[in-house]
């Protein structure tokens, strides 16, 4: 049950059989997500990719997020893993996201220091720099792909950077994250080929750290934390991988939705010109509204959740974004109110694995908003229906074609 | 009105200073530091309890 043809078919009824890879869903999924929510059955099931659960509440969402003992990270990857054969690299896995407590803690606490405001501040130049960039390649052709000219290639020269791998190296970094996160979800042959490659290149580079340790450099620093914590080789790789793996895709897809929105918008952008004062809520409300990730948990012991009878080894989809467009919560969710007051969105997550790289995130998001709006003031979509987009763990346009 | 941050509960998220960089900054962890330890000026009042509003883990304890 892992192949796109094995798991097609009309959706019948989205309580009981809704499909995250059906086109349609990964195309615009908040209106099957609002006939779940004020359905009979907010949390829907499914027997499709291997069953899961699917709550579409903020409160819902929330409440699992915060439940990590019963709800567990063992497994985050919306669809199973296929084979179990994972050959020389089957126990890397992607810490902190994929750990509980209590190792969770010191995973996650030895890479917080990286993620800090004060800590981000210093790629805020570079980011922009590079922006400008990619945007005098393509100005002065009156027409770009949003998604792939320009989104795309943001965040994976700031991880780059970030871990000191590099950056010639990213679109090869791009190709094996698609590999892992997107294309690989319903092709378990790419996504094992993919896991391999990043796994792979990481075990050089700490091989290489090992060899000639830098100064101020990420790898060597987590290497050299083992007085500290019980680190070893795995984890180290296993952090690298996620950096690439959770930092490039997301990001990407939050700044192509929101160039994607802001094209229909002439009126948003225009108020981002003239009140940079909204900057703040503006990015919290696109990332509330076009939120890209969506996790997994896996039911540690049976249990009911909101007369749901849930199963040990059930898998439930986290999805932030059915919560942050959940009116219960939010006034007017399906509307992107620049000066919103009240958002306590949950685009990244909720509990103990809140994102840890939300302030890059939200520093790369608006600086690649800010450089656009400043070189391209008006713009907008070529054509609507061209634009095609990726789903499943990850929200977000892949071809987004502008012109101004 | 006086704040304070619950350091279990809060996650790092930063909608707190977002909301009120007045009143919230960050540790070297990301985590939030309450800048005005002593009685708010009413002035800061409403970027306080939206603060408050904001954190999505509820850490934020404010007293009137
Ligand atoms: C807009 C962009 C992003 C979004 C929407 C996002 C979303 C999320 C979400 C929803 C989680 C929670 C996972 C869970 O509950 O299982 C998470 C965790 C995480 N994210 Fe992000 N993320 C983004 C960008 C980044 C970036 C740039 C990095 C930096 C490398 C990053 C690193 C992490 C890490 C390390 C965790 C694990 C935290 C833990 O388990 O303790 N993310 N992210
Ligand atoms: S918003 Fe809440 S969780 Fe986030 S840093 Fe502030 S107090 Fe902590």
């Amino acid at each position: 049950m892992s192949t796109l043809e094995e798991n097609a078919g009309p959706v019948l009824d989205p309580t009981s059989d809704f499909n995250i890879f059906d086109p349609e869903f990964v195309r615009d999924p908040y209106p099957t997500m609002h006939d779940i929510r004020e359905s009979k059955c907010p949390i829907a099931h499914s027997e499709r990719w291997g069953g899961s659960w699917f709550p579409t509440r903020y409160e819902d969402v929330v409440a699992i997020a915060q439940e990590h003992e019963t709800f567990t990270s063992r497994d985050i990857v919306v669809v199973p893993r296929a084979a179990a054969a994972e050959g020389a690299y089957a126990g890397v896995a992607a810490p902190p996201i994929t750990s509980d407590p209590p190792d969770h803690h010191w995973h996650r606490r030895l890479i917080l220091p990286v993620f800090a405001p004060q800590a981000v501040a210093k790629y805020e130049q570079s980011t922009r720099d590079l922006c400008n960039q990619l945007i005098d390649k393509f100005i002065d052709k009156g027409h770009a792909d949003a998604a792939t000219d320009y989104a795309q290639q943001i965040p994976v020269r700031v991880i780059a950077t970030m871990l000191g791998v590099p950056v010639e190296m990213s679109d090869e970094f791009t190709s094996w994250v698609r590999g892992v996160l997107e294309i690989g979800l319903t092709d378990p042959k790419v996504r094992l080929e993919n896991r391999i490659n990043i796994i792979s290149f990481f075990k050089q580079q700490l091989e290489d750290r090992k060899a000639n340790p830098r100064e101020n450099d990420l790898i060597t620093d987590l290497l050299n934390s083992g007085d500290k914590y019980p680190v070893t080789d795995q984890y180290v790789m296993g952090v690298c991988n996620l950096m690439l793996v959770a930092g490039i895709d997301t990001t990407w897809s939050a700044i192509g939705s929101s160039l994607w929105h802001l094209a229909q918008h002439p009126e948003h952008c225009e108020r981002l010109r003239s009140t940079p004062e909204l900057w703040a809520t503006a990015i919290e409300e696109l990332l509330r509204a076009y939120s890209p990730v969506t996790m997994a948990r896996i039911v540690d012991h049976d249990t009911e959740f909101q007369g749901c009878p849930m199963k040990a080894g059930d898998r439930i989809l986290m999805s932030f974004p059915a919560a942050n467009r959940d009116p219960r919560q939010f006034d007017n969710p399906d509307e992107v109110i620049l000066d919103r007051e009240h958002n306590r969105h949950v685009a990244f997550g909720s509990g103990i694995h809140r994102c840890a790289g939300s302030n890059l995130a939200r520093l790369e998001l608006r600086v690649a908003l800010q450089v656009w709006l400043e070189r391209i003031p008006k713009f907008s979509l070529v054509d609507p229906a061209s634009v095609t987009w990726a789903g499943g763990q990850v929200h977000g346009p892949r071809i987004c074609n502008v012109r101004f | 009105m006086r704040v304070k941050v619950d350091a279990d509960s809060c996650q790092g998220q930063q909608m707190c200073s977002i909301a009120a960089p007045e009143v919230f900054g960050s540790d070297e962890l990301g985590h939030a530091t309450v800048l005005i330890t002593g009685d708010l000026p009413a002035e800061l009042h409403t970027k306080a309890r939206r603060a408050q509003a904001n954190c999505p883990e509820d850490a934020i304890i404010i007293e009137e």
